[in-house]
């Protein structure tokens, strides 16, 4: 009986590794991978709620509205970015460049939303950082409340 | 004989001496144009030149009887100097000669001996010499000071007019007076309280030192805000170009679609009188059905019509194009139809996206007898480079400000990149 047991335990390790070998996990990039439907759900997001003032290439626009690229703010503390696409954000200079607009709220997106958007924008643009997820998100909530 | 001898002796002479008048007279026609009519599109027999790119932020810029042109920076350039000198050659090229004034700002103007200036808070003043030189480049006088900045539409413009005023913008604080600024769904402040210090123009005199709100006069209000603006001399009034509101669509989604949003709140020229209320916030100029629609944040569901003693503009122009100069021509080197008309700097779009943007260009509005008459047209065009960097917004130049030179030339800013532009008619 043991070695019954010990021989399918070893057929489904072979199974499991044979489909493995089948369909190879997609391959982690640079930083850790920003799952694909993620990245999708976070486009529509932009395209939705952002983009009329960052515009469709992520620049911004001059003196107004910043750009996603490569900045600090972008790039750097994930709970720095949350906190913006939460509270909105003005009279702040970024990177040394000043943006008179002003940049609403948008805490009604949900957690999965805002993970989503950020985590598009990080790897768009030609910016490449970590995936923000729904539960970072969460939290960061939870203590913005505070 | 003796008198026959004489005039015999005086055609020649009055004859070379009108040859040298006229030699003189070409000697100060317009400068040659740059071959490639410094990038621009312009109607036929114009042309135009680089008269220097600075690399800094160049907002608006005004040039003095004796042809020196000085020019506001949004911010001090590397040297810390808010203002440049220019003094262009016989060929219309110039080097910075001279900076001063440690602040940034948009505006600035010169009149009777005087040059203006604003920062985003205040407004000073500096005496010009008979050569067109500021004489007291590091003690102005502060005519004006307190004006309200929160970053939003912070840039104060100014003209003058014939009787010592000075009418400086103060622009709204806000896209729509809404209790959260720009937030989705979020109405307008009953009252709206922006318009106590802001959205409107103000008066002061000119002459006049540290007036604050309590010394001038809010001479119009429900003005979004105003960037470009001048004093008609035909009309001896006061016209100005509203920046119209932002983002219907992103703040009342389910009420107006993207191509209303970017097509619908027109562009406005108001002809102001004193006490006027061109009804910001409590109504936008809708271009395409040519009314005063209610403001959604108000009310309004993008069918009524504003309810309110407003006024109607006397022009309007494409949505979100920016407006940022505005110019009464008055020179004579142009063709006799561009006399008294308004040139209009479009400094481009950005809230139109996902649709096109639009703009970059110098537009030019027919006037007589002091009012609009006839359809506006481009003038000046191309500045963004090409058409593929005006639908994405990434233009190469912005035009922000406008001048005439003392010859009647026409010249341009660009904040952009810092090109000061000079187009003349070179058509004999």
């Amino acid at each position: 009986m043991k070695k019954l047991l010990v021989a399918l335990a070893g057929l489904l390790l072979c199974g499991v590794s044979a489909e493995a070998q089948k369909k190879p996990a997609p391959k982690p990039k640079a930083t850790a991978a920003a799952p694909a439907a993620l990245i999708a759900q976070g486009k529509a997001v932009y395209t939705e709620t952002c983009l009329s003032c960052h515009q469709a290439d992520g620049g911004g626009v001059d003196g107004m509205n910043p750009p996603l690229i490569k900045t600090s703010y972008v790039l750097g503390d994930k709970t720095r970015i949350v906190k913006v696409v939460l509270n909105g954000l003005q009279g702040v200079d970024i990177d040394g460049e000043e943006y008179n607009n002003a940049m609403p709220s948008y805490d009604f997106l949900t957690d999965q939303q805002i993970a989503a958007v950020l985590t598009y924008v990080r790897n768009s643009f030609g910016n490449k950082a970590t995936p923000i997820s729904a539960a970072e998100v969460k939290a960061i909530r939870a203590a913005n409340k505070k | 004989m003796k008198n026959n001898l004489l005039r015999f002796l005086l055609v020649p002479t009055a004859l070379v001496g009108s040859l040298s008048l006229y030699a003189l007279t070409s000697k100060v026609g317009p400068p040659a144009p740059d071959a490639d009519n410094a990038g621009l599109k312009l109607p036929a027999g114009f042309g135009a030149l680089k008269v220097v790119e600075t690399g800094a932020r160049t907002r608006h810029l005004v040039v003095t009887p004796q042809g020196v042109v000085y020019v506001k920076l949004n911010r001090p350039d590397k040297s810390g100097k808010g203002i440049l000198m220019l003094r262009p050659d016989a060929s219309g090229k110039a080097q910075v000669a001279s900076g001063f004034g440690s602040y940034g700002g948009t505006g600035i103007y010169a009149k009777d001996g005087y040059l203006y200036a604003s920062s985003d808070q205040e407004v000073f003043r500096y005496k010009l010499n008979e050569k067109g030189e500021v004489t007291n480049p590091e003690q102005p006088e502060k005519i004006v000071t307190g004006l309200i900045n929160r970053r939003q539409h912070e840039s104060k413009s100014v003209v003058l007019d014939n009787s010592g005023n000075i009418y400086v913008n103060v622009g709204a604080y806000s896209n729509s007076c809404q209790v959260k600024d720009r937030q989705k769904g979020s109405l307008g402040q009953p009252n709206c309280p922006v318009l106590d210090s802001a959205g409107g123009i103000w008066q002061f005199r000119a002459d006049k030192l540290n007036q604050t709100y309590g010394d001038g006069t809010r001479y119009a209000t429900g003005l979004r805000n105003v960037v470009g603006l001048d004093w008609n001399q035909q009309a001896n009034q006061l016209f100005v170009m509203q920046h119209g509101r932002d983002q219907l669509h992103d703040i009342f989604p389910d009420l107006y679609d993207t191509k209303q949003s970017a097509q619908v709140p027109a562009e406005c020229l108001y002809a102001l009188k004193k006490g006027d209320n061109a009804g910001w916030p409590y109504m936008y100029y809708d271009g395409q059905q040519r009314k005063k629609m209610m403001a959604p944040e108000y009310g309004g569901d993008g069918k009524k019509e504003a309810t309110g003693n407003f006024i109607d503009p006397a022009a309007a122009f494409p949505a979100h194009m920016a407006p940022n100069a505005l110019l009464f021509y008055t020179g004579t080197m142009f063709p006799e139809k561009y006399r008294n008309g308004a040139f209009i700097a479009f400094h481009g779009s950005w809230n139109r996206a996902p649709e096109p943007q639009a703009g970059y260009y110098v537009a030019f509005q027919p006037f007589k007898n002091g009012k609009p008459s006839g359809d506006w047209e481009i003038f000046a065009d191309n500045f963004a480079g090409s058409p593929e960097k005006v639908a994405s917004g990434r233009a190469d130049h912005k035009p922000c400000g406008l001048a005439q030179g003392p010859d009647g030339s026409l010249y341009v800013s660009d904040d952009k990149a810092g090109t000061i532009y000079r187009i003349v008619y070179t058509k004999k």
